[in-house]
């Protein structure tokens, strides 16, 4: 190991010699990867895009090109048929903890709490989640050794424990944490209605993981694995079988949720907008949450009618946050010209993709996921259920694969930010997300729904061109990624490199003015 | 400083001015798109020629399955089936099917309704549950008539194989007409509990009939790379019952693939209507995967489901019987 970095540091010239002794030069990047809010971040992000890199060769059209069986053989996987169910269940399981431990640094960079709760929560978050992925994918993936399983449960558990900690450090009825400036959502007595948000988001977060964890362990024990798509159309389903139904959708809109609420905090939400937008947040989370945990109840019939009165209310926050960046956006790009015209307010609107981006994959998602689920719901009997299962399989796993890639971009795109970049890097690094994730997005969308206009026997030309979309789309946001992450470990061997600026970087230094 | 009023969204995307490198590279990118997304309208057409093969294999013969006990799903769940019974070696063909329609529509069985050919159904004792649809004692689509992905044509008055199709698998057929084609000869669809013992065998639990792992040449899946796809335009096609049988056909070669009571087809191809009518469900159930669908959906325990209305270039079926 020595040797190597002796030899890489003579290939790459002696800028990049570290001139510090080893152990010395090991601390001091252990440190800021490990210590310091950007540095987590950004080992999340390297862990989540590694996961993705090698286990996105084991997917379906990556079957097709023999790519998969090619890296099974290489990596020696241990691929048991039966036990598919069951990996894939890990494997989301892992890259949303990663998912959750990022908006985990970022809340708790953002917003004011005891050191104390800062750090416990991170060392707890951060352990949870690298043994959740590392060995959750080694027993899923490379044979059962149980203690691997062990270790991916400590990991899961711990995270829990960071969750149940970091709602005690969000605790809004503190007078410290008060809220002293009016321009923000407050009460009478000053009790911050966005940190209340947060609080909302992250209690009602760690009940939900107990509707995924108690049944998990039930079905768990028994290997009785399922997909809850698989099983939708079963008119009688236990109330384990509920519960898991349950979980998967409200982790996935609470996490939608509170990076709905970071962005928020990143861009300096205010003002009469945010006065409206925060407790309608709270309440569409609550409410959402109820509805959810209801299916498990024998509240189950109306559920989704409690549901739906949850998400209006929750999505028109978010809407709130679009139109107050967006003409944030305008007004600043236009200040200094004198009756703006259209063409100039939307050259405004755009001229920062980073800032721009989050909203507009917001505003996108309603297309790629929210439209489709409306028009499901409406047409269900009619159209969807005349089909196969395997079409609605089709519709429900792309419509939440897409909602899950577009809170990675959006999370990328506030990283694009954090790390600082201007001018053109800042503009192509954006727009790259943005363009190329919309066109695997609605490529995706396009797909799931092609049986609206388009027979079995002829389709295979328009899935081609789709296939091919998502997959440029998607390979090629992944070269990005790739590209940042290897700039960013070639930073980690310069002595001055960027990551020494970064270390003691907070995220609420940052807020836009 | 005031600024200037440019009618360009440019500089929103681009920093600096664009070289003309980047506008060549812009051009190259709008026209590769604008290529690829006119691809995805080119026509496909259904009747290209297939390759023909005889398999060797009679369509007409059945294999007895044993009274007795066998692994069933996913979990390797104990399970038992206490009567002997017979399933047919392959899918039901387009053959096998073509005379079961002229000889129906002859004896007025079955009618032609517009469209379409229908028969009659004695309907399912209906439970109002949620999204349940009420199946009533009336006439039901059969086969669609002049539907372009079927392998079977109709002049008015009889039916006829499309030529080359003689010994695939009928396609094309609702749950109603694949229940009509095994009652009109005195059988039945199988259980979902007979189809998978038959499939699976009485021995393991092994997720494919022919054991645990799964090669392009064991069955026709999607992108199997079989000489009866071309996945640049049609796609994947049928391919003949029994097709899959150790045999080598103008240099392709194939694994034997039966199931170990000596079963056909019994993973991919098409999917397999099975005859269970569940509790409060109109969905009818399929087994099998088949030729549009990735590896996964051929072992043994998947399940597919549909209205029983609903056919498909991709659905098949085989039927059971009492020795």
């Amino acid at each position: 190991m020595t040797y190597n970095l002796h030899l890489w540091y003579f290939i790459r010239g002696s800028n990049f010699y570290p001139k510090e002794p080893h152990m010395q030069f090991i601390k001091d990047r252990f440190n800021y990867l490990f210590k310091s809010t950007k540095g987590l971040i950004l080992v999340a992000i390297a862990m989540i895009a590694l996961e993705t890199a090698i286990f996105g060769m084991l997917s379906g059209p990556m079957a097709e090109l023999g790519v998969r069986d090619f890296m099974i053989r290489t990596l020696k996987m241990d691929i048991v048929q039966a036990e598919r169910e069951g990996r894939i269940i890990i494997l989301y399981h892992s890259i949303a903890m990663a998912v959750v431990a990022i908006e985990t640094y970022m809340i708790t960079s953002l917003l004011k709490m005891k050191e104390f709760y800062k750090l416990a929560v991170r060392v707890l978050i951060t352990v949870g989640y690298l043994l959740a992925m590392i060995f959750g994918m080694g027993f899923a993936y490379w044979g059962h050794n149980w203690a691997l399983h062990g270790l991916y449960i400590t990991g899961l558990s711990l995270i829990f424990f960071a969750g149940v900690l970091l709602v005690i450090a969000l605790w809004p009825w503190n007078k410290e944490v008060y809220q002293p400036d009016k321009a923000y959502a407050c009460t009478k007595k000053g009790v911050d209605v966005e940190r209340t948000a947060f609080f909302a988001a992250a209690l009602t977060t760690v009940i939900s993981a107990l509707f995924g964890a108690i049944p998990g362990s039930f079905f768990g024990n028994g290997f009785e694995v399922f997909l809850a798509e698989n099983i939708i159309r079963y008119p009688e389903k236990t109330t384990m079988e509920y519960s898991i139904i349950g979980h998967l959708h409200i982790m996935l809109a609470l996490i939608a949720i509170m990076i709905t609420l970071i962005i928020g905090r990143w861009l300096n939400f205010k003002g009469i907008l945010h006065k409206v937008a925060m407790p309608l947040i709270i309440l569409g989370t609550i409410v959402l949450n109820l509805g959810v945990w209801g299916v498990a109840t024998p509240l189950e019939p109306i559920a989704h009618m409690i549901i739906y009165v949850g998400a209006t209310p929750a999505m028109l926050g978010a809407l709130m946050l679009v139109i107050f960046t967006w003409d944030k956006l305008i007004r600043e790009g236009v200040a200094g010209i004198q009756k703006p015209n259209g063409w100039q307010k939307l050259k405004a609107l755009l001229r920062d993709p980073l800032r721009f981006g989050p909203m507009w994959q917001m505003v996108f998602m309603n297309f790629t996921v929210s439209g489709v689920g409306i028009l499901m719901a409406v047409k269900l009997d009619d159209i969807f259920r005349v089909w196969p299962a395997r079409e609605e399989r089709i519709e429900l796993t792309g419509h939440w694969h897409v909602l899950s890639a577009i809170i990675a971009t959006i999370i990328l795109l506030y990283y694009g930010d954090m790390l600082g970049l201007k001018g053109k890097l800042r503009k192509i690094y954006g727009w790259a997300i943005i363009i190329l994730s919309d066109l695997a997005f609605a490529s995706v969308t396009i797909f799931e729904m092609k049986r609206l206009f388009i027979g079995e026997a002829v389709q295979q030309p328009l899935v081609n061109t789709l296939m091919l979309l998502m997959d440029f789309g998607l390979g090629m946001l992944l070269v990005v990624l790739a590209m940042v992450m290897v700039w960013r470990l070639l930073d980690l061997f310069k002595k001055k490199g960027r990551w020494t600026e970064e270390v003691e970087h907070e995220l609420s230094a940052e807020v836009n003015k | 400083m005031k600024r200037t009023n440019r009618m360009s969204l440019r500089g929103a995307f681009f920093a600096t001015k664009q070289s003309p490198f980047s506008r060549r590279l812009l051009l190259v990118a709008a026209l590769a798109m604008t290529l690829i997304v006119l691809a995805a309208c080119a026509p496909v057409d259904l009747d290209a020629p297939i390759p023909t093969f005889d398999t060797g294999l009679d369509p007409d013969a059945w294999a007895t399955i044993p009274a007795g006990s066998f692994i069933q799903g996913q979990a390797a769940d104990p399970a038992s089936i206490e009567y002997d019974y017979e399933i047919m070696v392959t899918d039901v063909t387009v053959s096998q099917y073509v005379d079961f329609l002229n000889t129906a529509l002859a004896d007025s069985t079955l009618k032609v309704d517009g469209e379409q050919i229908v028969g009659f159904y004695p309907g399912d004792e209906f439970h109002a549950v949620k999204h349940e649809i009420e199946i009533t004692a009336t006439d039901y689509i059969f086969v669609p008539l002049n539907d372009p992905a079927s392998r079977f044509t109709f002049d008015g008055a009889a039916f006829s194989v499309v030529a080359g199709y003689e010994n695939h698998p009928m396609t094309n057929v609702s749950w109603f007409g694949a229940w009509g084609y095994c009652a009109y000869n005195g059988f039945s669809l199988p259980t979902e509990l007979e189809w998978e013992k038959a499939a699976r065998g009485s021995a393991d639990d092994r997720p494919f009939p022919w054991g645990y792992e799964i090669a392009r040449n064991n069955a026709n899946f999607y992108s199997s790379r079989d000489p009866f796809e071309d996945m640049g335009s049609f796609g994947s096609r049928t391919s003949p019952v029994g097709f899959y049988n150790g045999q080598t056909y103008d240099g392709y070669v194939t694994l034997d693939s039966a199931s170990s009571y000596g079963l056909y087809d019994m993973s991919g191809n098409v999917w397999q209507w099975t005859g269970d009518v569940y509790k409060g469900m109109h969905y009818r159930f399929m087994r099998g995967g088949s030729k549009d669908t990735y590896d996964m959906d051929l072992r043994i325990w998947v399940r597919n489901n549909a209205t029983p209305i609903y056919y498909s270039p991709g659905v098949g079926f085989r039927c059971v019987r009492n020795p």
